[in-house]
């Protein structure tokens, strides 16, 4: 038996050593997956540079290894590959993105490949580009408010540090404004600096890139920003790559040089089609709409590289976009998105519709670690209990807005005309704001209480004795 | 790791990996594979190959890898030291890896599952003496594990014999010898840790009717749709619905001795506020820390989905073993969903014929087994002990007529199921009065009655007949507005929406409300009642609802949640007589 070990362990090493091994001829190439024959045992998701007959190297990973067969799959493109003329080698590592603090203030292809005619950074180190999962015992659990100067987001849905919080939102809708604007007005309560945002865009169009290009330059913050960019041109299959190297800058910069690393991604939905078409080239058993059955693993890889750890200075926030299709939020992408996100900004059309901006849906949308980063010390001692109420006598307007449109507006108690008046100011005056309109956390909670005093303080259960007198009636007799 | 070579790679495809050569591998066998040797366990066995699916992440696995056999099933290492413990869904000691490989959890890494160095204080049971014949199961002795919790060494339930040394009293290592049995195949030599595969039943003597609730302290479920100990439980409801939240209620007061939580496939920060909260809430029972009571399993959304299948069953086999030293324990599986889902990925890879929506035709076998582990028994150490299941179950778009749900409904006797308008208007816990159902009602009653008398299960049934009627007449409101309404009617609606904000919201973050002993629930629901039925004749008598709605007491009934504490019961009478008197006041006006 021992022997056999040790042949065996010798046919490792040798194994690694052809990994500069180049294999000429493809047996099959089908969209952007290459499949080649008779090669050494090639590791799973390895690394491959796919050359074409220009002698253009294009980058790849295995997706599938065995005796017989190695699928690849390319994440530049087959096209012009040919089968005689493809040269495969196998790199013997699995795929790497050299990472430095200098690639802020740059603009990248989905692998990380400089993009503005710069040179390519000098790599301080290489990162394995999809992660590691993070031991959940080193995690240290989020609870810092960051103030976004919206305020349907800090009064009723609050970002915290190291939160992933999607926005669920529609085509046609202004999604792209909104996440610029957070990424403008993102600070924390006291000021603190050190941060830094990192770009995803997964098949977008040219002019959403440069919108966001421009509002970062407005702002002057485009030498803290890092764009990585795969755009609605380039093939399809970059866009799998495109966040895991996002976020492998991202966990760079936030734990090993204490940022505050905000990382955007838009348009998730783009990203699981791409996943969608390499399931379905390679024959996989799909689960719900054509999407493969890893689709929640795998989403989770991307969104659950976020975070604080215990020790360590700096942290990731994701902001993740994605467009429901058809305004479905029971669509799997959103769905699945919500079960791994802490919370969802869900957009609605109709509010849009009537101009208010932004359109964010006051029932469904839902921010989970906001219990613990508001409050007493954190924004203001009534907020937990403000925003409650406010939850409350909103979700009480819905109700008599439909009960409006059967019987009638006239038909309507006085109290519920009262609520009626409640739910327009509260869509008018406090969720509705300017594109570049920033509310300080105050700001945002008195607004609130203005909009609680168009209703009488019997209905107001959610709110202590202590809380009307300071805000509800205290102000009322100044 | 060990030299036997069984087999050799032939195809990596994600988690699962198809072995050639395989000569001498059992079933379900440990396996490792490659240079690094991830673990990984034996599913298939065809001719010269097999199936392995593998619990670590397999890039750079290839072709040609060996792959090492451990000759033994995926098991658990059982002894004291698990309370308290945070383990992978393989039970590697998650705050041990951290030592090793730091904050990102490296492959390949391996840890044993109880601390090797710590001494325990073993204490032999009394009445053993050289000689005796013991039992599968019976007990050898004792150690304090936690500040609440004794843990009981026992005889492994597959090994019996008679007795030929027994340890003295002292300070061991869970790896020391303590005791000698001499059985039919020779003197077997016993320590503190047993390993017991983490896929079979661990045996009982018998499993008795369940009888007693399982008190969580949430009213809405003690008092509407109770859960027995020994029961099983789904909780459904889409994302944002507020299952974590409800499974961290019933974690932190239900009355049970210990606590598995799973955390399968779900977010890692869960798992830290878990993680942060526990060791700091005070059990009402004990008044011990909640984590001296606790053990965790994490496999998070992102960690392999292979371990993620493997958890739920690492979690129910830890509870059983304590279940044998006579303890009652619930298992909190969050989510079962994503166990499913895991099974799917499995067998998507293993492409295996799917049934509905890409889920294998035995999802509903492994659901099955896996609520059947849950029981009220006699252990074989002659005690009696309990596994309660409470499963999340997570269906897509929220949409209970999906292949998990409604398994999970046909294994399950209770169900919770979380409504996504009450979560809009946060509502929680938004358990639906009107989806939900529990049938161990009947088999409880008794013990209500033994304890309360026959006024719960009457105050109950009334209070859900109102609410049915609710249902009925908001549909009529929803079409004529409520001015329609006699005031007697809408007083129903009135009630029942008072039931709901002063009984059936509980606010997970108020010290006083989160958790409520049964004699408080028992005493808000009759004062609840007592409102509905003067109510109700004080309408007749004339007075208006609105007149009604302002009596004083009223108003404090909306909040005597919040100003009663568990430990002031009394303060209900005083509540009582307030309400009695305003409302005889006002039907002294109208009189």
């Amino acid at each position: 038996m021992p022997e056999a070990n040790e042949a065996l362990a010798r046919g490792e090493a040798r194994r690694r050593l052809m990994s500069g091994r180049e294999y000429v001829g493809a047996s099959r190439i089908d969209g952007p997956l290459v499949f080649v024959r008779n090669t050494h045992p090639v590791g799973y998701r390895e690394l491959v540079e796919c050359v074409d007959a220009e002698g253009k190297a294009r980058l790849g990973m295995v997706l599938d290894t065995s005796d017989e067969v190695v699928v690849v799959q390319v994440f530049e493109g087959t096209d012009g590959l040919t089968m005689p003329g493809t040269k495969t080698r196998f790199r013997g590592k699995s795929l790497t993105l050299g990472v430095s603090e200098r690639m802020l203030g740059r603009v990248f292809d989905g692998l990380g490949r400089p993009l503005d005619g710069g040179p390519a950074p000098i790599a301080d180190t290489d990162m394995d580009v999809n992660g590691r999962p993070i031991n959940p015992t080193a995690r240290e659990y989020p609870r810092d408010f960051i103030q976004t100067g919206i305020s349907s987001i800090d009064g009723m849905n609050t970002l915290i540090r190291g939160q992933k919080l999607p926005i669920f939102s529609g085509n046609g809708l202004p999604h792209n404004e909104l996440a610029a604007q957070i990424a403008r007005q993102a600070k924390l309560r006291g000021g603190a600096t050190d941060f830094a945002v990192v770009f995803a865009a997964m098949g977008v169009k040219h002019d959403v890139a440069r919108f966001f290009t421009r509002s970062f330059e407005e702002a002057g913050a485009l030498d803290n920003v890092a764009l990585f960019l795969s755009l609605a041109d380039a093939p399809s299959i970059e866009r799998i790559i495109t966040p895991r190297s996002a976020l492998t800058l991202a966990e760079h910069l936030a734990y090993d040089k204490g940022l505050h690393v905000l990382v955007v991604m838009t348009d998730m939905s783009n990203y699981c089609e791409s996943l969608r078409e390499i399931s379905t080239l390679r024959g996989e058993i799909p689960s719900r709409k054509g999407y493969p059955g890893y689709l929640y693993s795998d989403l989770a890889e991307l969104y659950e590289r976020s975070g604080m750890i215990r020790g360590v200075k700096g942290s990731i926030t994701q902001l993740p976009i994605l467009t429901m299709p058809n305004d479905d939020i029971s669509h799997p992408i959103p769905d699945l998105t919500g079960y791994i996100t802490e919370g969802q900004i869900v957009f609605e059309r109709e509010m849009h519709g009537r101009g208010i901006y932004p359109p964010v849906a006051g029932l469904p949308s839902l921010s989970r670690l906001m219990k613990d980063g508001i409050g007493e010390g954190m924004t203001r001692e009534d907020h937990p209990h403000l925003a409650s109420q406010l939850f409350a006598a909103y979700s009480y307007v819905k109700d008599v807005r439909n009960l409006a449109s059967v019987i009638g507006e006239e038909e309507l108690t006085p109290l519920d005309h009262q609520y009626m008046e409640f739910g327009e100011f509260f869509e008018r005056k406090f969720v509705s704001q300017g594109k570049s309109e920033d509310r300080g956390i105050e700001q945002t909670l008195d607004l609130g209480w203005e909009a609680l005093k168009l209703l009488p303080a019997e209905e107001l259960h959610r709110v202590s004795e202590e809380e009307l007198n300071a805000y509800y009636h205290g102000d009322r007799d100044q | 790791m060990s030299s036997r070579i069984v087999g050799q790679v032939k195809r990596v495809n994600g988690p699962v990996i198809e072995a050639m050569g395989v000569s001498d591998a059992r079933m379900l066998e440990l396996v490792r594979v490659g240079e690094s040797g991830l673990i990984g366990e034996i599913i298939k066995l065809s001719g010269s190959g097999a199936t392995v699916q593998v619990y670590e992440d397999t890039t750079g696995v290839a072709p040609r890898d060996a792959i090492y056999g451990s000759g033994l099933p995926l098991s658990l290492e059982l002894g004291p030291g698990l309370i308290g413990t945070i383990y992978d869904g393989i039970q590697r000691p998650l705050e041990r890896l951290l030592e090793l490989s730091g904050r990102f959890i490296e492959r390949g890494i391996h840890a044993e599952a109880l601390d090797r160095k710590r001494l325990w204080s073993f204490l032999p049971e009394s009445g053993l003496s050289i000689g005796t014949e013991l039992e599968p199961g019976a007990i050898l002795g004792r150690v304090q594990e936690s500040s609440s919790i004794e843990h009981r060494v026992c005889v492994p339930p597959d090994m019996g014999g008679t007795l030929s040394f027994l340890a003295p009293a002292g300070d061991y290592r869970v790896d020391e010898h303590i005791a000698t049995l001499d059985g039919p195949d020779g003197a077997r030599q016993l320590t503190m840790i047993q390993r017991w595969p983490i896929r079979s039943p661990r045996p009982v003597l018998g499993r008795r009717p369940l009888t007693i609730p399982l008190i969580t302290g949430q009213r809405v479920i003690d008092t509407l749709f109770p859960l027995a100990k020994g029961g099983t439980v789904a909780i459904p409801g889409g994302f944002g619905t507020g299952k974590t939240m409800t499974q961290h209620a019933i974690a932190k007061w239900c009355d049970t001795d210990i606590i598995v939580y799973i955390g399968c496939g779900e977010r890692g920060n869960e798992m830290t506020d878990v993680l942060n909260e526990f060791p700091k809430l005070i059990d009402p029972r004990s008044g011990k820390s909640l984590m001296e009571r606790t053990i965790l399993i994490a496999n998070t959304s992102n960690m392999p989905v292979s371990a993620r299948e493997a958890s739920v069953y690492t979690g129910v086999t830890l509870a059983e073993y304590y279940r044998d030293q006579g303890y009652h324990v619930a298992v909190m599986a969050d989510s079962t969903s994503r166990w499913a889902e895991a099974l799917r990925e499995l067998s998507g890879r293993m492409e295996e014929m799917p049934a509905e929506e890409g889920f294998p035709a035995y999802l509903p076998t492994r659901i099955a087994e896996f609520y059947e582990r849950a029981g009220y028994v006699d252990t074989l150490s002659g005690l009696e002990g309990s596994v309660s299941i409470i499963g999340a179950v997570s269906p897509p778009g929220g949409d209970f007529s999906e292949p998990v749900t409604q398994h999970t409904k046909r294994f399950v006797r209770c169900f919770w199921g979380l409504d996504r308008q009450l979560a809009n208007a946060r509502h929680y816990p938004a358990i639906s009065w009107l989806d939900s159902y529990s049938e161990y009602l009947e088999d409880l009653k008794p013990w209500w009655e033994e304890r309360v008398g026959g006024e719960w299960a009457q105050a109950r049934e009334e209070i859900m007949g109102l609410l049915q009627k609710e249902v009925r007449l908001l549909q009529v409101v929803k079409l004529v507005g409520p001015d329609a309404l006699p005031d007697s009617q809408r007083f129903v609606i009135e009630l029942c929406s008072l039931f709901k904000n002063a009984f059936l919201q509980q606010s997970a973050f108020d010290d006083v409300d989160r958790y409520s002993t049964i004699e408080k629930q028992l005493r808000m629901l009759l004062i609840i009642t007592l409102y509905w039925r003067r109510g109700q004749a004080a309408i007749k008598r004339g007075v208006t609802l609105v007149k009604l709605k302002r009596v004083k007491a009223v108003q404090e009934i909306v909040k005597m949640k919040f100003t009663v504490p568990n430990d002031a019961v009394e303060d209900f009478d005083r509540l009582a007589a307030r309400l009695e008197r305003g409302i005889d006041q006002l039907e002294a006006i109208y009189a």
